[in-house]
């Protein structure tokens, strides 16, 4: 397993029928195996960037290397494989009749024979702690079952890099907790791209806040959030009572 | 939405460890196939072969162990075929008979024999092939009797979602009453007509997020393989055996 570095130049994205542009100017450096949280309110862009790392919107603007890997047609199935996409509602990322199939879902696509695939899927499992939900099927598990098994679904795939939309929605501060454990014991480089301000300052040294489609702060994760005037330009508000400084 | 709850269509399936819940699924499939087959290839006449077929069936309950209670309540899906088995002896023409006074057509008589033994019999042999095999196991089933792969996945999906269209119908339901729409009467159906259409766009967005996940996922456009165990006891006499009395008789008769 290894991790891999991401460099965003210039990203600018425009939805088709739009004038207004979702990215304008994205830009963003990763070491590999850092994790970072992107911060935002709503419509700031942070959704249509992870779009763009899994190749699920066409490059308009701007360049995208994960790794030794440019971002272009030619390169777009090892991009998947490499970055693997947690999107934030856990049942789109769940669609195949049983847990097993779904983890399978990935390595079948690459090619990997039915021999191995049984082991990978194992591994994965066995990673996220969800081994015993195997032959279950997705619509029985509970939100944060859900979650771990989307995990599952994507280090099947051996990822370098893995990008989270979301992920604490819907848990319960178990499964959130749970989850926290999880991301910090993977070595891949992490995006976790939330609205769950302590949950970033939690697992990820770095933020970058992201406002009208470009990252407008980028710093360890608790200046950051000690920073009220960014926090409040941005719609950003930490839960009341919450003192980052006293973590 | 939460966990813990089963999928209507998992419902039907009623765990157990008989040899009928044992089978493979994909012999279970053609033994069905071929049982329903015979019983609906045979002359309506031929009375005898319908009482063995109904009492292969009933066996078939008795042994997969599923609750006469069950076996009944789930028989209601062909009541709409009975109600018109029962209007047939009153519309057909023909030679007529007196039964209980009633001049009846003796040849619709025969239709609604015909339909009702038909249906009964065909709809029992797919309540014990529903009830003991899960869902992944029918379409496992499918997949190795090399059903299209992309109609396996259209009804894989369609099970996957059905539960969360109708947990999500039941929430703008829910959102309606609680704002005071309390439909009784047709002219009170316009909210519900556009959340029908709510849903329709809805489905349609998940649609396109579930693509998007599966493009993440490497999907090229072709569904892999989905039959992930392997079995390999093959329990093929299943499907000669379940069907095998009714050939039997049916032949013997018609010979």
């Amino acid at each position: 397993m290894s991790c891999a570095p991401l460099s965003v130049d210039g990203l600018c994205f425009t939805y088709p029928g739009e004038h207004h542009r979702a990215l304008d100017g994205f830009g963003l450096q990763v070491a590999a195996g850092e994790r970072v949280a992107v911060l935002g309110p709503n419509g700031s862009g942070k959704t249509t960037f992870v779009m763009h790392l899994n190749g699920l919107h066409q490059l308009q603007r701007g360049a995208i290397t994960i790794g030794d890997l440019e971002m272009c047609d030619d390169n777009l199935a090892e991009i998947r494989r490499r970055v693997g996409a947690v999107f934030q509602d856990a049942d789109d990322q769940l669609f195949m009749p049983s847990v097993r199939a779904d983890v399978a879902f990935g390595p079948a696509n690459l090619g990997v024979p039915k021999a191995e695939r049984d082991a990978i899927v194992e591994r994965a499992l066995t990673q996220v702690g969800a081994m015993d939900l195997i032959d279950r099927t997705p619509h029985h598990l509970s939100g944060g079952e859900k979650r771990r098994v989307a995990i599952a679904t994507v280090l099947a795939m051996d990822p370098h890099m893995l990008v989270l939309d979301e992920p604490t929605s819907g848990l319960d501060p178990f499964g959130r907790r749970e989850l926290a454990d999880l991301l910090v014991s993977l070595p891949q480089t992490q995006l976790v791209v939330t609205h769950d301000l302590p949950f970033a300052l939690q697992i990820c040294p770095r933020s970058v806040v992201v406002s009208g489609g470009r990252v407008v702060a980028d710093g360890p994760t608790a200046e950051v959030l000690a920073d009220t005037a960014l926090l409040e330009e941005n719609r950003l508000e930490l839960p009341y009572g919450f003192d980052p400084s006293r973590v | 939405m939460g966990g813990g709850h089963g999928s209507s269509v998992d419902r039907l399936h009623l765990a157990g460890d008989t040899i009928i819940h044992r089978l493979a699924p994909h012999v279970k499939i053609v033994a069905t196939f071929a049982f329903v087959i015979s019983v609906a290839i045979s002359p309506r006449q031929r009375v005898e072969v319908f009482a063995v077929a109904f009492a292969c069936v009933l066996t078939l309950i008795m042994v997969a162990r599923i609750p006469l209670r069950v076996w009944l309540a789930r028989c209601a899906v062909i009541l709409p075929f009975m109600t018109m088995a029962v209007l047939v002896p009153f519309v057909g023409g023909g030679e007529q008979t007196e039964v209980l006074g009633v001049s009846l057509s003796t040849d619709g008589l025969w239709a609604a024999f015909n339909i009702a033994a038909k249906a009964l019999i065909g709809a029992s042999a797919s309540i014990v092939l529903a009830a003991t095999t899960p869902v992944t196991g029918l379409l496992e089933g499918f997949a190795r009797l090399r059903v299209p792969r992309v109609l396996i996945s259209i009804v894989a999906f369609m099970i996957r979602y059905l539960d969360l269209l109708v947990a999500q119908l039941g929430r703008m339901r829910t959102a309606m009453v609680a704002r005071a729409h309390d439909p009784r009467w047709l002219w009170q159906a316009k909210p519900i007509a556009s959340s029908a259409g709510a849903l329709f766009v809805r489905s349609y967005e998940r649609g396109e997020r579930v693509h998007q996940a599966m493009l993440a996922r490497g999907y090229t456009g072709v569904m892999p393989d989905l039959v992930e165990q392997s079995r390999p006891r093959s329990d093929w006499w299943a499907a000669i055996v379940v069907p095998a009395p009714v050939v039997a008789v049916l032949v013997l008769r018609l010979l």
